[in-house]
């Protein structure tokens, strides 16, 4: 597809975090993202929702370059981020900036928003007056021109997390990667920030990679959801279709374990199945699907086969047992035993 | 830039507006820390001490009775071991000098000593502790903090007397010897402070960003661990004196007719307990120098860690 | 349902001395739980709803803290003039807490037996003659209600090696197991993902009801207390604003604040984000003067910037501290704009 801004393709990346054992020292892997492909349309906002240990904001490091993915790649516009070894050249990095969860880590306490808007300027506007384009950068975001020369501590949490959306847009970039923007906000304050994101995206025409765990907010603003468990994508749909027909499991466990406030949203959610169990450690991750554990329609072929993704409608696709066609063929008892022998 | 921002902005404001604006915000921020400062009584008493001595060691020749006792050889047996006086207020010593006036040329040595020593330490071992920390895991992490370690495994008065000895006893020397001992613990202090901080995400956004290894370690990182290293500085200005004082005692450092205060108290000593003057007023200032910095260290401690939250 | 009321907490005022002056954190907080009742008490991040809770504990610090009026009745005892020996009485068996942080509250260097055994043998004069073996058979009782597995093993476990559901989990019966009147439980789970904050909070609502026990659930969100409460407050900046039988404020919100609230929170139904609510909760050094809401309020009123409103009833089991809803004050306003 031509109009794709970013492309990722079955990327991996696999954390060395120990060795076992003094002598035979295998190391112990966590597949924090393991062969997750998806593609963001130019202008929209793409959705990540999972929970803990679910790899999205691995994802988002390796996008915006703060990691290498072990295998795989993404694109940014047909052009391969990674193909130039460890240093990603700078015209990449103007055009993909982040806004972190954590707006008291993501400003540096030390220095006053000048300085902390100046840095990007100087680096991918260095023709520019930059006096005047923090004050521009300021104005966009709704924010006093006094705050130039104030320190991050003097900001509510809402106002930091904004001067972090200005120091994204400093670059001119084309995707902003928001990883979990309003966490750590009061809902009060959530809006404010939200609806400038909306604005900021159809007046710039910008691209989001909004992660979350946030169902609810995801509803209001993707485009297209897409829901990560234990390193995988399990379902990927349009935001409409994906609320009104969530066809992974974990999607209906996650979508009724939400706390909502009508009775209207109460319909919503998947009446049928509660959730249960803990979530595995990413360092164990249980063979077959991962989620057949957790998962109340487990076949036996869940425990020994991970599933692909199969399209089930325009735009929808699911990674589960449930929705392969034809059922899962006659390999698998074959292939249920030879692992049973193994372990 | 024109008088008036321009307009596309979004702001119409003047250049002098904007500069007013950094005025207000920066009187603000200094206002309330010097409240926070101020607020610990004990931390402004060691502030001040600290002041006065250095005010007092920089117009010596002109506050001193007798600045040529201290500054060219002089006897005057007329007058030795006098106790003190109106006229010799801390006494004078064996041949005569008044000890008033050698005390607060003394000062001179003990801050030189402190502020030399420590403007060669700190810069070396913040540099090293920054890129250490900074590159955590790789070669060079291994590289500096292994010989950070071996120096640290020295005994710092021991190194500091076996250098002396071998070179030619002096305060230049003794400075030489005490630096070589000192810097370990910078590096140690910062490689603590930026490993910590190269998590943050504002280092990672910096990366992000495209920004230099030199922005991220300087402008970035190196703020935020100014606290605990002007607290240091001001704690290990004691320390230095004390070592200094310690070296010119055993003979090591400043060297006689000069009015080192541990030379002097180490003359001193002879005479004692019967012409106790000699002694005790150089050694009361060194005690009432190396309070004031530590009181200011811990107001500067307290002033930052508020600061925090 | 029974209306005793088990707590009560009439008109507290609680300042804090800082750099610059006094804040005037809590200022008239009205509050009530009844025998066996779930009570919600919402607010955002710095409303007063934890000095509220570590008031009813005294568990405040004081200094800086000071209890400036009011009282606090827990069974018509005022626990702020108890005797030490009393309120530990209290604290122990009549009331007990459960953390948001069950990482935080729970004691790292000790297994889950040596942490939750003590508080098993304070929880009745019996127990405490109690032998070690007998004390462990009965520490296994809170793990296997909690429901989880192995719980002969868990307590000898320590907190690093469980998940941090599990660790919610074993706070809970820790709170639960002194079988306690009155349960506060503060923002229970949200530091957890949200398949297993719904286990866990399914799991608290069944037991305290089994139990009767009755509890005040702090929230800021409104959602999790719509799931759990019978009775809902609305606090903020030091003020209950709104309280109602959960049903009926979430049907009708008056307060404009709680309005601003429930509008700001996202729906899973969609319609976008709201816009939320202007501006930012007030400082406590300078807190505006009569309503500290009005310098938000998109319906404040002249008489809003001189008077506090009274908490007072706007249906019968409705309170709302709101101009709009006095009659002396909100009918002539309406007549002079239909006019």
């Amino acid at each position: 597809m031509s109009n794709d801004i970013l492309t990722v393709e079955n990327l991996k990346k696999h954390f060395v975090i120990g060795y076992t054992g003094l002598i035979h020292r295998e190391p112990i892997t966590v597949k924090a993202v393991d062969g997750v492909s998806f593609s963001i349309r130019e202008g929209e906002t793409f959705g990540l929702v999972g929970e803990s240990g679910s790899g999205k904001s691995t994802v988002a490091y390796i996008t915006v370059g703060m990691y290498r993915p072990t295998s795989g790649t993404i694109y940014l516009r047909g052009e391969d981020l990674f193909a130039q070894g460890d240093e990603r050249p700078l015209r990449f990095k103007k055009e993909i900036q982040i806004v972190y969860q954590d707006p008291g880590s993501s400003l540096n306490p030390r220095r006053t928003i000048k300085d902390i808007l100046d840095l990007p300027l100087r680096i991918h506007q260095p023709h520019k007056n930059r006096t005047l384009e923090i004050l521009r950068l300021l104005n966009e975001v709704e924010l006093p021109p006094d705050y130039m020369h104030k320190y991050p501590r003097q900001l509510s949490g809402g106002e930091k997390q904004i001067i972090a959306i200005a120091r994204a847009l400093a670059s001119d970039p084309s995707l902003i990667v928001l990883d979990e923007p309003t966490s750590a906000l009061d809902v009060s304050v959530q809006g404010k920030v939200i609806n400038l994101l909306i604005r900021l995206q159809q007046e710039l025409n910008l691209s989001y990679l909004f992660i979350t765990h946030d169902l609810s907010l995801m509803r209001n603003v993707a485009t297209r959801v897409a829901i990560m468990y234990l390193g995988k994508i399990c379902e990927v749909a349009d935001a409409a279709e994906f609320f009104q027909n969530p066809q992974h499991p974990y999607t209906q466990m996650l979508l009724s374990s939400i706390p909502v406030l009508s009775e209207e949203e109460e319909k919503l959610k998947p009446s049928k199945i509660h959730s249960i169990g803990e979530i595995p450690s990413p360092v164990n991750v249980p063979p077959g699907c991962s989620f057949h554990q957790r998962c109340p329609y487990v076949m036996d072929v869940c425990k020994v086969v991970d599933p692909v993704m199969v399209e089930t409608g325009p735009g929808h696709t699911v990674r589960c047992h449930l929705f392969e066609q034809p059922p899962a063929p006659a390999a698998v008892p074959e292939t249920s035993s030879t692992v049973e022998a193994a372990t | 830039m024109a008088q008036q921002t321009a307009e596309w902005t979004g702001f119409n404001i003047t250049e002098q507006e904007l500069r007013r604006m950094r005025w207000q915000t920066r009187r603000e921020n200094l206002g309330r820390s010097w409240y926070k400062f101020s607020r610990n009584p004990l931390s402004v008493v060691g502030g001040a001490t600290v002041l006065i001595i250095i005010l007092a060691a920089i117009f010596a020749p002109y506050i001193t009775p007798y600045p040529d006792h201290a500054t060219r050889p002089f006897t005057d047996f007329a007058n030795a071991s006098q106790p003190p006086s109106l006229e010799h207020w801390f006494g004078t010593d064996e041949i005569g000098r008044d000890i008033f006036s050698r005390t607060v040329f003394g000062f001179r040595f003990s801050l030189t000593m402190g502020v030399v020593v420590l403007s060669m330490v700190v810069p070396v071992g913040v540099i090293l502790g920054l890129i250490a920390g900074y590159f955590q895991g790789s070669r060079i992490d291994t590289i500096i903090m292994r010989i950070t370690d071996i120096f640290l495994a020295v005994p710092p008065l021991i190194l500091a007397l076996a250098i002396a000895s071998v070179l030619e006893p002096n305060l230049f020397n003794s400075m030489v010897a005490v630096s070589l001992m000192w810097w370990p613990w910078y590096t140690r202090l910062v490689y603590g402070q930026a490993t910590a901080l190269r998590n943050e995400f504002f280092v990672s956004s910096a990366e992000v960003t495209g920004a230099s290894t030199a922005h991220i370690l300087f402008r970035e990182i190196l703020p935020n661990t100014l606290s605990p290293i002007f607290t240091k500085i001001s704690l290990d200005m004691g320390w230095v004196i004390i070592i200094g004082a310690s070296l010119s005692f055993v003979g090591l450092g400043v060297q006689p007719p000069k009015p080192g205060l541990g030379t002097m108290v180490a003359s001193g000593a002879k005479y004692l307990p019967d012409q106790w003057w000699i002694s005790l007023f150089p050694a009361l200032a060194i005690v009432v120098l190396v309070l004031g910095f530590n009181l200011l260290g811990d107001g500067l401690r307290d002033l930052f860690a508020a600061e925090e939250i | 349902m029974s209306v005793t009321p088990l707590l009560e907490i009439k008109n507290l005022h609680v300042e804090f001395k800082v750099y610059g002056g006094v804040l005037k954190v809590l200022d008239g907080v009205d509050f009530r739980v009844n025998v066996g009742e779930k009570v919600g008490l919402v607010g955002e991040t710095g409303c007063g709803k934890t000095t509220t809770m570590k008031a009813i504990l005294r568990i405040l610090p004081v200094p800086p803290a000071r209890i400036t009026g009011g009282e606090v009745l827990f069974k018509g005892r005022d626990i702020l003039k108890m005797k030490e020996r009393e309120l530990r009485e209290t604290r122990g068996r009549g009331i007990s807490m459960i953390f948001q942080d069950p990482t935080a509250a729970l004691n790292p260097v000790f297994t889950i037996g040596a942490q939750l055994e003590p508080v098993i043998r304070h929880a009745s004069p019996e127990n405490r003659r109690l032998s070690k073996k007998e004390l462990r058979k009965l520490a296994v009782i809170p793990l296997k209600e909690v429901a989880l597995a192995d719980p002969e093993r868990l307590l000898d476990a320590y907190p690093i090696q469980l998940s941090g559901g599990m660790r919610q989990r074993v706070c809970i019966g820790m709170a639960l197991a002194t079988n306690p009147e009155l349960l506060i439980a503060d923002e229970p789970g949200t530091s957890l993902d949200v398949t297993i904050q719904d286990q866990v909070l399914r799991l608290l609502q069944r037991l305290v009801e089994q139990r009767h026990s009755s509890v005040i659930l702090i929230s800021h969100t409104l959602g999790i207390v719509r799931q759990m409460c019978d009775r809902v407050y609305v606090m903020y900046a030091g003020n209950m604003v709104e309280e109602a039988p959960t049903r009926k404020l979430f049907a009708n919100p008056l307060h404009p604040y709680t309005r601003g609230l429930m509008a700001a929170v996202p729906r899973l139904s969609g319609g976008g984000v709201a816009m939320g609510i202007p501006g930012r909760i007030p400082s406590y050094l300078h807190p505006p003067s009569g309503c500290r809401f009005h310098p938000r309020c998109p319906q404040a009123m002249e008489i809003c910037k001189h008077e506090k409103p009274a908490f007072q009833q706007a249906e019968d089991d409705h309170r709302v501290a709101c101009f709009l809803y006095d009659p002396a004050v909100a009918e002539p306003q309406k007549e002079a704009t239909t006019a």
